[in-house]
């Protein structure tokens, strides 16, 4: 217990701290003008909005991908699992240098996209792609585990009930894996609000356009204004650990309906 | 209901898990498919229930094939060994399941469907278990809201695999005879798996008994246990002493001493089995075998014995009474009062 807190403070409670300590040399109307400057609060509108939306995405496309792994016995489908996890270990400025050279205007997909009138890399539509990559592993390796230890009885139970198969999904299988659902959205969140290295390649990067949160930070801390830094560093926290406990306290409600049978 | 299952066949790559089978349930009736595991029992169950299909043949209820229907058509109550419960829903709430997913058309008002839920809650007595979720039961009372759960669609059928297989000894004797009062009260045509004969023979009007995807005998349990159709089930249900004999020209042989009983229909290589307890215990020179008292056991009202037979020094363990005590060392005879012989010796 002692160790654990230990720990604990050594690893995230001090820093943490020291980021609240450095964003009291500014005054409150000087913290205030900072968090409200428009170029901040669009920093933080797309940090926020477009990992909302990169995790809303993860989350089906997440459940799809993990069913057809559980699920179905097809050629490749250890090698599939196994590409899951990229994003996971590629390092991230290598998945923005990818990201952008595939989706700029001369690139594979972003020329017949630009054909189309669709611009994709440095776009907001680029940060959120480059959201959705890096998230995607977080929603099937929650869900993943859950679902393979989701008895197929469970349906043939429903099944034998008289539950069609959209009732069986919608009111048997998608309810016992929820908990799992939640955290692996809110991972995929977290991950997204924080990312750096692969989405500043993408971006474009103008500000009140296509500019991150994270990045601002950066860039407030080349012009030396520290401060400023961990004012925007502050409200980001503030905002997350809100959204994470809100999520928190969703799951442990999906939770205590459902608590493994064992 | 009755069911009427035909030359049904299974297979599972080169496993024959249901060879030929035929097999008729009178409405009404209470049935155990009973064998070991892999005799295409529980296949069987599946098959009748629409969860898998049979390679070839047919299964009608009431004359009407139900091939043609799924699982969800059918009106067949399941209950699985491990439950199967819906863990995020309440008990209330699993029981009704059936209920709420039926189509809008037919599915009765929520005051209905609370009254229906709380009159099977009752039925297996856990009315004040309704806001539990599954996982706050045991695994007995988990078994009986699968039960209630089952019933709640007002089955034609109701099937239960293994019902009480994951259960302990004690929990397992409650919901035999619960179960048994349960079918008395609701009358609905009932097959439930198992592979342990006791429960079959203590729960079942009729006993089918299985072995290798193949019908060994169909009968009631006093039939099963006094008159074994085939060696294998005379040997799967209750205790048998078996012995390897030889018949020829109408004589049994162990070894190469002639056993003074009635060969019956039996030729060549055979089997002769005998219950433990129909072993009569005789002075030396009046009885088919000879042998000697290694060891004795009592239990309750039985003595129970290992018997070394003079012929082979074969042990064979038999039961006695208690009224002639029996001591390590003593000479005796023994005479079979009831036996079969099979013929073959697999």
């Amino acid at each position: 217990m002692g160790l654990t807190l230990t720990w604990l403070s050594l690893l995230i409670l001090i820093p943490l701290a020291g980021l609240f300590v450095k964003t009291a040399d500014l005054s409150l109307s000087q913290f205030f003008d900072t968090v409200t400057s428009s170029r901040t609060l669009h920093a933080l509108r797309i940090s926020f909005g477009l990992a909302f939306a990169a995790a809303l995405v993860n989350l089906v496309a997440g459940l799809i991908i993990v069913w057809a792994l559980v699920r179905y016995r097809f050629p490749g489908r250890r090698l599939f699992d196994a590409i899951v996890d990229i994003p996971f270990a590629l390092p991230t400025a290598v998945a923005g240098i990818a990201l952008t050279t595939l989706f700029a205007q001369n690139g594979w997909l972003g020329a017949p996209l630009a054909s189309l009138g669709i611009k994709v890399a440095f776009t907001p539509l680029g940060i959120f792609l480059a959201m959705v990559f890096i998230g995607i592993p977080f929603v099937v390796r929650t869900v993943q585990p859950v679902l393979i230890d989701l008895d197929v009885e469970i349906e043939e139970a429903a099944v034998c009930l008289g539950a069609s198969r959209w009732q069986t999904i919608t009111r048997v299988i998608i309810p016992s894996l929820t908990p799992a659902i939640l955290t692996g959205f809110a991972l995929a969140f977290a991950r997204a609000v924080g990312e750096y290295g692969s989405v500043i390649f993408i971006a474009g990067n103008l500000p009140n356009v296509s500019e991150i949160a994270p990045l601002l930070i950066v860039i407030r801390l080349s012009e030396f204004r520290y401060a400023d830094a961990t004012a925007i560093a502050v409200v980001m926290l503030v905002v997350s650990f809100l959204i994470i406990l809100l999520l928190n306290r969703l799951q442990r409600w999906a939770q205590t309906r459902a608590l493994a049978v064992s | 209901m009755t069911i009427e299952v035909r030359n049904i066949v299974k297979q599972y790559g080169a496993f024959k898990a249901l060879d030929n089978v035929d097999l008729r349930v009178a409405d009404g009736e209470l049935l155990a498919l009973l064998g070991p595991s892999g005799s295409g029992k529980t296949s069987l169950l599946r098959i009748i229930a629409g969860l898998d299909w049979p390679d070839a043949g047919e299964v009608s209820f009431d004359g009407e094939n139900a091939l043609a229907r799924g699982a969800g058509e059918r009106h067949v109550g399941f209950v699985f060994q491990h439950y199967a419960l819906f863990r995020h829903m309440s008990v209330f709430e699993n029981v009704a399941f059936g209920l709420r997913v039926q189509p809008r058309a037919v599915r009765k008002s929520e005051a209905q469907i609370r009254a229906r839920v709380k009159e099977l809650l009752d039925l297996v007595q856990l009315d004040w278990l309704a806001n539990r979720y599954p996982s706050q039961l045991s695994g007995g009372q988990r078994q009986r809201i699968a039960l209630a759960r089952a019933l709640a669609i007002e089955p034609r059928i109701l099937l239960l695999d293994e019902p009480f297989g994951a259960l302990d000894a004690k929990v397992r004797k409650e919901l035999r005879q619960w179960l048994r009062t349960l079918h008395e009260e609701i009358h609905v045509t009932s097959i439930f798996v198992t592979h342990d004969q006791e429960e079959a023979l203590e729960v079942a009007n009729r006993v089918v008994v299985m072995d290798k995807g193949k019908i060994e005998q169909i009968g009631t349990p006093g039939d099963v246990y006094d008159n074994p159709a085939t060696a294998f089930v005379h040997s799967f249900i209750g205790e048998s002493i078996v012995l390897p004999v030889d018949v020829r020209d109408g004589q049994v042989k162990l070894g190469h001493r002639p056993l003074n009983i009635d060969a019956g229909s039996a030729v060549g290589p055979s089997k002769l089995f005998v219950r433990r307890h129909d072993m009569q215990i005789g002075p030396v020179g009046e009885g088919a075998f000879e042998g000697t008292v290694r060891r004795v056991r009592t239990f309750g009202p039985i003595q129970r014995a290992d018997i070394a037979l003079s012929d082979d020094d074969t042990l064979v363990e038999i039961d006695a009474p208690r009224d002639r005590p029996l001591t390590t060392g003593d000479a005796i005879s023994l005479q079979p009062r009831r036996y079969r012989i099979f013929a073959g010796q697999e």
